[in-house]
């Protein structure tokens, strides 16, 4: 029944080998050599080709095609062209990238420099957040390692080709995962996202054309370069010929599987893999031998998929299918039968309320009545009429609306509404019970001051 | 006018100087500098930040609004000499991250974003730590705490040097 019994991992085969992460180990496993290869016999031109061709979508969340992404910076631009590697994962339930800088560095380095070849980009920023000093230690003695053997720096392996890799290290804000609160923060400035356009393959960080892309893209990108485009799209769920706009699913992808399972981890599976598969196959079943109640398919800003809902693919396109937002970050986290979706909600919109970073009135004003109100509801003082008003603080809050600048206020809004819309039964039980003569009122209420933010 | 150094060190103006060829423009430094600050005074007190503003060719008030945007760094006094940050978010918090945060802090008297009044240490609750496959987590310094439990709280607390109170 393992769907994964002829799927061979590639992206975390350096997991369980000893001293992975040092570029004896990465070059052994055949790494560095495609890199060489390229630059001796590809022009940049090839190498985006390649990747476009390969159907590689982005691993940050948004999905959207990598070599598609490429191609939107100007030809023949003067320079300098930047490269901006995102490491700020931030979203609750997601370690993949921590994974990847951690066992295999030099994987991701790899890709990050085929990438800016391909890009013409001359210098590199990996931002990475903060919360990882580990991450910080290996990709730094990566760095070190490669320059040593003549892969950064200066016309490299006489190509004519020059990149210098730096890390950027963030101060805990979620907001700088969005491409443009990174930009504005490597820039020195608070984190707030830009209007588009101008997008930042246009006019990025330091007013120059810019590529934002995600660590686990760069892993992907380094394995397309070794081996193919073939192989690449025999993995996962290809475009739906019906709909000239899916582009599909291709490549193997990392799942980040937390919560109430008994074995949380970070597997590699086909795109396309299913919630139960992942839970059963990888995860060792629920723990306890509990029941699943919900699951979220790729992070908390995605929503939730119920119980029968769990044999959904979890591709680019199945999450939205049963009213999630998307695939997100692939973060799966597994919700039991005993948690309360109140709970849920509760640690949903709190989070989005700390992470808000208030630049847009909808956004900072939504996410913090919001939790306001699920603070008021978990205090025995809800009305059924919050439910509505709650939805509604999700309808108009966001990029879809028209409302926000960036998508944050899209992921805080689509717990609420997906949520309610799911377990209305249970936050109507859960306020007529605990507010037994009030749960009726519609005149205005006070709000409860916050008190678990801070 | 002439301000003299008062906060940053020589050597942290040295390592500050020494990342600007990576950026093009200076206030690219901004936040290099205020963690080369916040590293080893613990807090950015606000004659440090008109001083890396100076460094910087910046207005103080430029480097103060970044400053202020991350809630990360501390101005007025210095965190504890150890700061745990325990994560709450979902993952962490289906597992119990909430009860051990709150364990912690009743442990040493304090509320979760305080210091104790000796300075030893701060707890506060972090949002997403990126290590869910060890949830409930903590990451102390450097350190992540995995798998947390109150016996494993407990043993924390032993080691940076609170006692039960």
């Amino acid at each position: 029944m393992k769907p994964s019994d002829t799927f061979q991992p590639v992206l975390l085969e350096a997991a369980g080998i000893k001293d992975g992460f040092s570029i004896e180990s990465y070059r052994s496993r055949g790494g560095y050599a495609p890199l060489e290869k390229l630059l001796a016999e590809k022009e940049p031109a090839e190498v985006v080709e390649l990747v476009k061709s390969s159907g590689l979508r982005g691993r940050g969340g948004a999905g959207f095609m990598t070599g598609l992404k490429w191609t939107f910076l100007p030809k023949d631009h003067p320079g300098p062209i930047y490269l901006c590697v995102n490491a700020d994962e931030s979203e609750p339930g997601t370690f993949n990238n921590r994974i990847l800088m951690e066992d295999d560095p030099h994987q991701v380095l790899e890709g990050i420099i085929i990438s800016a070849y391909a890009t013409r980009a001359s210098t590199a920023y990996i931002y990475l957040r903060y919360e990882y000093p580990k991450s910080w230690d290996a990709l730094q003695k990566a760095i070190d390692e490669a320059y040593e053997a003549g892969l950064l720096g200066d016309n490299i392996h006489g190509s004519g080709f020059s990149l210098d890799i730096y890390l950027h290290r963030g101060a805990a804000a979620y907001i700088c995962g969005e491409e443009t609160g990174l930009i504005e923060s490597l820039e020195g400035k608070r984190a707030w996202p830009r209007i588009k356009p101008p997008f930042p393959a246009i006019e990025g960080v330091f007013r120059k054309p810019t590529v934002v892309n995600n660590i686990e893209t760069m892993a992907c990108v380094a394995q397309i370069a070794r081996r193919g485009i073939e192989w690449f799209r025999s993995i996962g769920i290809p475009a739906d010929p019906n709909n000239p706009r899916d582009p599909g699913s291709y490549g193997p992808k990392l799942y980040c599987l937390s919560g109430h399972v008994e074995k949380p981890g970070c597997y590699e599976a086909p795109l396309g893999i299913t919630a139960r598969e992942l839970i059963d196959c990888f995860g060792g079943g629920v723990w306890k031998g509990r029941q699943v109640k919900a699951v979220i398919p790729g992070g908390i800003s995605m929503g939730l998929m119920t119980e029968d809902e769990l044999d959904t693919p979890l591709d680019f396109t199945g999450p939205g299918t049963v009213g999630c937002l998307g695939l997100g970050t692939a973060a799966v986290v597994v919700i039991d039968d005993t948690v309360s979706i109140v709970d849920f909600l509760h640690n949903s919109c709190r989070f989005f309320a700390h992470e808000s970073c208030g630049q847009c009135t909808p956004c900072r004003e939504g996410t913090n009545w919001s939790l306001r109100m699920l603070e008021r509801i978990r205090a025995g003082k809800g009305r059924l009429r919050d439910l509505d008003l709650l939805v509604e603080i999700g309808d108009t809050m966001g990029m879809m609306p028209g409302s926000t600048i960036c998508g944050l206020a899209d992921g805080a809004a689509w717990p609420i509404k997906n949520s309610i819309t799911k377990f209305r039964d249970e936050f109507e039980n859960y306020i007529k019970q605990t507010n037994p003569t009030g749960y009726m009122e519609t005149d205005p209420v006070p709000a409860l001051p916050i008190v678990t933010t801070h | 006018m002439i301000v003299n150094r008062r906060i940053l060190t020589d050597d942290m103006v040295a390592r500050i100087e020494a990342l600007a060829s990576r950026y093009p423009t200076k206030q690219a430094l901004t936040l290099p500098a205020l963690h080369i600050v916040h590293d080893e005074l613990r807090h950015v007190p606000l004659e440090a930040v008109v001083e890396i503003a100076k460094l910087l060719d910046l207005a103080p008030a430029e480097v103060q609004d970044t400053l202020t945007f991350y809630q990360f760094f501390y101005q007025t006094k210095p965190h504890g000499k150890v700061r745990a940050f325990v994560c709450r978010s979902i993952s962490c918090a289906l597992r119990g991250g909430e009860q051990v945060l709150d364990h912690l802090c009743e442990k040493v008297g304090i509320k979760p974003g305080e210091t104790t009044p000796d300075g030893t240490i701060t707890i506060e609750p972090a949002e997403c730590l990126g290590a869910c496959d060890f949830a409930p987590c903590m990451l102390a310094g450097n350190d992540l705490h995995k798998d947390l439990t109150r016996e494993k709280a407990d043993a924390f607390l032993n080691s940076v040097g609170r006692q039960n109170e």
